[in-house]
């Protein structure tokens, strides 16, 4: 490796020692864990479903709700999972089946998605006009994480995955047959609302840590390498919430140890990985006639 | 068989005849206010194999979204194993009217067919090894695949696999509950015409194995025509019941089109409609491989 990192020892032990050396490191590393779980398992459903336009959104939207909230004088967590939760309800109200064709839908969103930016940028101005500012709303604080916003994240992370839990299987149906799902007699339109405000909850809380702009790195890519690796639905979800996990801790603990950001280091890692599985299967599909035979 | 609407007359739900799986009466649909078929009855049978035929809009679909209350009747009654439609939806196999999985559906065959037998179930499944009802369940979904012959290519994602075999894979998650009826929406349309003639025999052979009841839609009964007890047929706002001979004949489409309509055999036994007022439906075959 080119870069130098300085400090590293290429000792595990006294290497893990140096990382959880000081609470902001311990914090960042628990948060991260958090938020890493909780976005494997939503955006391996938000894959599967085709909504990551709806994610984009709801991430892009986070900046001017936290960027607001600061203006404000009120908790940033609440300008994140107020303006979500609202920008979710919104969503399906929109998004709903046979409304409007889905390029003019989209192109209304994008209008929003554009304003809100703006938005956003006038409030950090408006507040005190640093840069610091807007940089940690757009690219996260992963460093500046307190305790207590672990025990909130922790709260939040639990019942989101303990909701996703009890509606996991009906929520599979409608994602992949909607129309059969409906007619067998899962609330299909009700999932649909449950699984947006889900999905705001986790933009909400990656966006506390990774920023508006890098919540796609947790929530995007790792579902998407899942679902090349495999499309079996639980070795999916597992393997979305792993190289969740395994790209919020290496980023971590590399950027401890280098003179560059851990956003930086969390979204290459994701993509690094996404590159090489696709690359790998695709290598795998030019030898054998069925390689996913034993996989899939 | 009166293509008039009527408000009276229609049966009580509960003179049902025995063995009777499906029943309409005086039955008028509407749809945004405006009816698509109205006076229809008809009467299917327990383990019969019907054909639902007319041309485009006539309302075929419409009768499959009354019989599985997704659509209530304007007018008329409607019987489904002796229950007003949506009180017997557990035990009915259903098969909407789609495009197929685009090559993006990272989904196997299997989860599919699994998710037709416990999809509306809340919470999360345990791995099949873990309980009884999961070993149950992966068995019956087994049997289910191997009754539509979808054993070789059930483990692949279904995006990967062709028109034909996705439809397979469908049959199979309508049939994994033991279904009595089946209400399959143009199961053949995106299909080629051997593969038409296979899935439509594959249909029969359940109909009458299972003892369970199918009403399939088509474009086009010709494929499908050695195999049908009886066929519908929906046109100008109206519907007949009856056997192929009966009902796809020139008096009773005539009376049904409201226009002088023939009916010409082929030598091989194929039936034309000639004179429709609307061109009739024609089947557009798509490229489907082959297995």
């Amino acid at each position: 490796m080119a870069i130098e990192l300085a400090g590293l020892s290429w000792n595990p032990v006294s290497d893990l020692e140096q990382l959880t050396e000081f609470p902001f490191m311990v914090q960042a590393l628990e948060a991260g864990t958090i938020v890493a779980v909780m976005a494997g398992a939503i955006g391996w459903f938000m894959v599967l479903r085709r909504q990551t336009f709806a994610g984009h959104t709801l991430s892009v939207i986070a900046f001017p709700g936290a960027a607001g909230a600061t203006l404000a004088g009120l908790p940033i967590a609440l300008g994140y999972f107020g303006v979500c939760g609202i920008a979710a309800l919104a969503l399906s109200q929109v998004s709903r089946p046979g409304r409007e064709s889905p390029s003019s839908e989209s192109a209304a969103i994008g209008t929003v998605q554009a304003f809100g930016l703006g938005l956003g940028f006038l409030f950090v101005t408006l507040y005190s006009g640093q840069l610091s500012d807007l940089e940690s709303l757009l690219f996260g604080t992963f460093l500046g994480i307190t305790a207590a916003q672990v025990q909130t994240l922790l709260g939040v992370a639990l019942a989101a995955l303990a909701l996703l839990a009890v509606i996991g299987r009906p929520l599979l149906f409608a994602s992949v047959d909607g129309a059969v799902a409906r007619a067998a007699g899962v609330p299909t339109g009700a999932l649909a609302l449950a699984f947006l405000l889900l999905l705001g909850l986790a933009v909400a809380a990656t966006a506390e840590i990774t920023g508006a702009l890098l919540v796609f790195a947790l929530l995007v890519t790792p579902a998407a390498t899942a679902q090349q690796i495999t499309a079996r639905p639980g070795a999916g979800l597992a393997i979305s919430m792993a190289l969740a996990l395994a790209v919020t801790w290496l980023g971590l603990g590399i950027a401890y140890f280098s003179p560059y950001p851990v956003g930086f280091w969390v979204t290459s890692l994701s993509f690094g990985l996404y590159v090489a599985v696709r690359l790998l299967l695709g290598v795998l599909a030019r030898r054998g006639p069925e390689p996913l035979g034993a996989l899939a | 068989m009166s293509t008039q609407a009527t408000t009276s007359g229609a049966q009580p739900a509960g003179q049902q005849e025995a063995g009777e799986a499906i029943r309409l009466g005086g039955a008028t649909a509407k749809r945004g206010g405006h009816p698509v078929w109205s006076g229809v009855d008809l009467s299917v049978r327990q383990g019969e194999f019907v054909a639902v035929l007319g041309p485009n809009g006539s309302g075929k679909s419409t009768l499959l979204h009354v019989l599985l209350s997704l659509l209530p009747l304007s007018e008329g009654t409607a019987t489904v194993l002796s229950g007003p439609p949506g009180s017997a939806n557990s035990q009915i196999g259903y098969l909407p009217q789609r495009r197929g999985f685009d090559s993006g559906t990272r989904v196997r065959g299997l989860d599919l067919v699994r998710l037709g037998l416990d999809g509306t179930r809340w919470g999360f499944p345990l791995p099949t090894r873990i309980s009884a009802r999961g070993r149950a369940a992966a068995r019956r979904v087994e049997e289910a695949i191997e009754l539509v012959g979808a054993s070789a290519y059930a483990l692949r994602p279904i995006g990967a696999l062709s028109g034909g075999e996705q439809q397979r894979l469908l049959i199979a998650q309508a049939l994994v509950r033991r279904p009595r009826i089946l209400l399959l929406d143009e199961p053949l349309d995106s299909l080629d015409l051997s593969n038409q003639g296979a899935v439509a025999a594959l249909v029969q052979r359940i109909c009458k194995e299972e003892g369970v009841t199918v009403l399939l839609v088509a474009h086009d009964v010709n494929p499908i025509l050695s195999y049908l007890d009886r066929v519908i047929y929906f046109a100008g706002g109206g519907g007949v019941e009856g056997t192929p001979r009966e009902v796809i004949t020139g008096p009773t489409l005539s009376r049904l089109y409201g226009v002088p309509v023939e009916v010409l055999e082929t030598s091989d036994g194929r039936l034309v409609v000639v004179g429709t007022p609307e061109p009739p439906a024609h089947h557009h075959p798509r490229h489907d491989h082959g297995h």
